[in-house]
């Protein structure tokens, strides 16, 4: 072993996570080492130039739930921070009507009038009803999650804050958190709206990632999730940063190295090494060894605890859990560089509708139709698309009049029934495109460049299992002090030393940066004990 | 009757909101998005335009064109080189500021004088017996503003010399066959220049700009966004950081350069051969150490502010629209700090910022500060400090490429 191959602490993999919780760390004075497979840090958060001038955000797409705290303590203002605000909601309807929203409430009220007068009122209480959910869960968001099955003191003062915090709240928010936690957003909408478009829209982000319908059980949570994002206090807005995720997680990676961190690219790790029960290193394909007595697994769950360890040296009820923990990915990418703006017939002429996202998901009933397929081991022939012309924002993305634009593809099931994903990944991206053309006619003239990234290309690629984007659904049982495991939430796991710290722990994915965050606060915080 | 700028024919078109605010007598638009913010983003990230056709303008020429303004200017014309410019300001004899504005000198006689307010009167009184005459052309020309990191892209395929500008140059080119004078200037904090445009030839010289900007997502940009970009410029604005002290009633309406932090403008001041206006003031106020004031940068501590609104059950505003008041500041023991006289939530720094006067003691770096602020309607505080000025300045400011 030489000094040089010998640090503080480990981090395998260098997604946005990894990157947080190598800063945290080499902030907090640990000789830190981030290791990283690929040739670029970001994990799913990377741009990439597919085509040249054209710049894509080949999975992660946009930024909105990075916690203000992360921003803030890894001091990313300084080193060029700069999320660009998403002014627009752009639905587009199969009549050729379309719902246009922006941040302006009195225009919205008008432009959902159109639509419904009955609902004008509606979006304010929905909004505020929401609102008082999001800042119930806000804090749990920014803690560890108490260990409920733990029997120390630390463990009854965590639970009792839970509690309290809970306790504190108005009974009607808690029992609208409990039926958007455990129901279907298509019955939580119904109590507030009656028009198809604005229910399609809102119930549009209740299905990403995740292998649910509107209608389904849980669709709720997943709505609350993508809700909790926020732009400067604007909770449930987005915002594209400069350069895209890929920008993001270059800004963290240059924060994680200011701080002290050291990356290495090109280092696939292999496996953990651990000597009577803790860690001591890691060593990569290769058979290089590092080693540190914390290492930290920014990986998904399956990785952390059976591929990375042992599955053996660790309590057969954890595995069993990791074993049930579900990773069904049903999301793909399909990114075109275009050689101008698409058309929208009832819009010819104008582009304002392009500056944020475009959702296709025209009403419920669709969504859940697209559900159908994937239920069945197939992908949508009409998916939920959710798209955005990040070029608009951010010229740099694209030569000048050009445009790159990331579509979101939701359902596509990492399990096909009769198939596979090698065969069906030009025929995906030509069902996509022939939906985009069906909004927007004369769309495929514009297309240059077609990148298709199917949930197999996700797991290719970024090492995702099953291509989930979440590191994990987001299921009521495998969230806050479930996830991954029971009794295992914590960001540690039963190897001494060895942690976790990727999506797959509290709060879940999206480019977040809360697991990286609380995970660097546990491991600081044991390291304090111990010493 | 208030009056429209040659830009207005399509500035109303593009004013897709229909606010205006009226500056020096002109329709000047408040936004023209709904979303200030896309507008704010558009200059950091891509390019925007303003219109400042409203400025006062007077060309100043003469054989002792540069004497007369050596010692009307307290920043040193003399340093001042044709294809340059500079910002400059203009104080009493006693020292106190009276206004801000650029000057720029196209040849050895021959200058021009932006200004907000009108001025000519006050020129001319200060002519005495030179050789030196002051004219308003204010209404001869149109002014477009264009700002951000593709202004340089955007106006050099029109016009090839503005590649070749530094920071506060300027030079002459043709835009649509109109003579135009291009500086590198703004009130942005990021790289951008000023089109200083015949009026007549207005509209054609905006149609060329904004075809060249559109693929570059060119998009016009209002008061109120600009009024965030300036503040995290740090750049101070008459009517917010000062007014002018002619019409001050009383010295706390007054305000000297060092205490409104431009004394940097008054390099040579110790240099007796240039006379200028209330230099034997500033003089004596530097010797006795007089300055009341230090004008400093103040920054929010983001997550003491929080905090306040999430502990009352609040979600913590972050508008941005800066405050339309000045904002008290206290000390650690709840003395007087002194004030912000510009505040606003910067969505670059991801934290409220103010440009405040301070007590001078204070204006050290990291020197606590509490600002004033109201949550469930009750006077409080939130913890900050003073923090370097300007906020905001990226390298392609002043960079050559």
């Amino acid at each position: 072993m030489t000094d040089s191959n010998s640090y503080d602490a480990i981090v395998v993999g260098g997604g946005h996570n990894g990157l947080v919780n190598g800063a945290y760390l080499a902030k907090a004075g640990l000789k830190t080492l981030i290791l990283e497979q690929r040739h670029l840090v970001g994990g799913a958060a990377i741009t990439e130039e597919l085509h040249p001038g054209f710049s894509f955000t080949t999975f992660s797409y946009a930024l909105s739930l990075i916690r203000p705290e992360v921003i803030r303590e890894l001091e990313l203002v300084k080193f060029g921070f700069n999320p660009i605000y998403m002014p627009t909601v752009f639905a587009p309807m199969e009549n050729g009507d379309y719902l246009l929203l922006g941040p302006d409430r009195d225009e919205n009220i008008r432009e959902i009038m159109r639509h419904s007068p009955q609902d004008a009122d509606a979006m304010d209480r929905y909004d505020h009803d929401v609102t008082r959910v999001l800042q119930l869960l806000r804090p749990l968001f920014d803690r560890v999650p108490p260990n409920i099955f733990g029997k120390s003191p630390e463990d009854a003062e965590d639970v009792a804050w839970l509690l309290g915090h809970l306790g504190s709240a108005e009974q009607k928010v808690i029992h609208d958190a409990v039926r958007l936690i455990t129901g279907s957003i298509a019955d939580f909408l119904d109590d507030y709206f009656e028009s198809d478009i604005i229910k399609g829209y809102l119930a549009a982000s209740s299905t990403t990632g995740t292998k649910v319908g509107p209608m389904s059980a849980g669709s709720g949570l997943v709505s609350l999730m993508m809700a909790m994002g926020e732009h400067d206090g604007h909770l449930g807005s987005w915002s594209f940063h400069k350069g895209g995720n890929g920008g993001f997680t270059q800004l963290l990676a240059t924060a994680a190295e200011a701080f002290g961190a050291e990356i290495r690219l090109e280092s696939p790790v292999d496996h953990v090494l651990t000597a009577d029960g803790r860690a001591v290193g890691v060593v990569l394909t290769d058979g290089t060894e590092f080693h540190a007595d914390t290492v930290v697994s920014a990986l998904d769950p399956r990785q952390t605890f059976t591929k990375l360890v042992d599955p053996r040296e660790l309590p057969g009820e954890l595995v069993d859990s990791i074993d049930r923990f579900q990773f069904k990915g049903t999301s793909a990418k399909v990114n075109f560089a275009l050689d101008g703006a698409p058309t929208y017939p009832a819009l010819a002429g104008r582009t304002d509708q392009y500056r944020g996202f475009i959702s296709i998901a025209p009403s419920i009933e669709y969504l859940e139709r697209a559900y159908d397929a994937a239920k069945y081991g197939w992908y949508s022939d009409r998916p939920y698309l959710d798209c955005s012309l990040q070029s608009f924002l951010d010229p740099d993305m694209a030569p000048p009049g050009k445009h790159v634009m990331s579509c979101f593809v939701q359902y596509a099931p990492y399990h096909l029934k009769g198939s596979d994903w090698d065969t069906e990944r030009t025929n995906l991206g030509d069902t996509v495109q022939r939906n985009l053309e069906a909004f927007f006619p004369g769309f495929s003239d514009l297309v240059l460049h077609r990148e298709v990234v199917t949930p197999l290309d996700i797991e290719r690629v970024v090492g995702l299992s099953e291509g989930n984007i979440y590191a994990g659904d987001f299921l009521a049982p495998q969230m806050y002090f479930f996830r991954p495991a029971p009794g295992w939430a914590q960001y540690r796991t039963p190897i001494e030393g060895y942690y976790q710290c990727g999506s797959g722990t509290h709060p879940g994915g999206c480019v977040m940066g809360a697991p990286g965050r609380l995970a660097s606060q546990q491991i600081l915080k044991d390291k304090a004990a111990a010493t | 009757m208030v009056m429209t700028t040659p830009f207005h024919p399509r500035l109303a078109e593009l004013n897709t909101t229909q606010l205006w605010s009226h500056w020096s007598g002109y329709l000047s638009a408040t936004q023209y998005d709904i979303a200030v913010k896309h507008e704010y983003f558009g200059v950091r990230n891509a390019v925007g335009c303003f219109d400042a056709s409203p400025l006062y303008k007077y060309a100043i020429t003469g054989r002792d064109a540069e004497r007369y303004l050596g010692g009307l200017l307290a920043r040193d014309i003399r340093t001042c080189r044709p294809g340059r410019a500079q910002y400059t300001i203009w104080c009493d004899s006693d020292g106190y500021v009276l206004e801000d504005g650029v000057v720029f000198r196209h040849s050895a006689n021959d200058f021009l004088l932006t200004a907000a307010e009108p001025n000519l009167s006050f020129l001319r009184s200060q002519i005495g017996s030179l050789e030196v005459s002051v004219d308003d052309v204010s209404a001869d020309h149109a002014m477009l503003v264009v700002q951000g990191p593709r202004s340089r892209a955007v106006l050099s395929a029109l016009a090839p010399e503005t590649a070749e500008l530094s920071y506060f140059g300027h030079t002459q080119s043709k835009i649509a066959g109109a003579e135009v004078t291009i500086s590198r200037t703004g009130f942005t904090g990021d790289l951008g220049y000023e089109v200083r445009i015949p009026a007549a030839e207005a509209l054609a010289v905006f149609d060329a700009v904004w075809a060249a900007g559109e693929p570059h997502q060119m998009r016009p940009f209002g008061d109120q966004a600009l009024n965030v970009l300036r503040i995290e410029a740090g750049l101070p604005l008459i009517g917010a950081e000062f007014t002018s002290s002619r019409y001050s009633f009383n010295e706390h309406d007054r305000f000297t350069p060092d205490e409104l932090g431009l004394g940097w403008l008054l390099k040579g001041i110790d240099d007796p051969s240039r006379p200028f206006a209330g230099r034997r003031s500033i003089l004596a106020e530097r010797a006795g150490g007089a300055s009341r004031w230090a004008t400093v940068g103040v920054s929010v501590d983001w997550r003491a502010y929080d905090e306040l609104y999430y502990s009352a059950g609040l979600i913590p505003p972050k508008e941005d629209t800066p405050a339309a008041w000045e904002t008290m500041l206290y000390d650690e023991s709840g003395g007087r700090a002194g004030y912000a006289t510009s505040y606003t939530y910067s969505p670059m720094m991801q934290t409220h910022v103010g440009i405040a006067r301070v007590r001078p003691e204070l204006a050290a770096v990291g020197t606590p500060v509490h600002i004033e602020q109201t949550v469930d309607h009750v006077y409080t505080t939130s913890p900050g400090e003073v923090v370097k000025m300007p906020f905001f300045s990226p390298e392609r400011k002043t960079s050559m490429s």
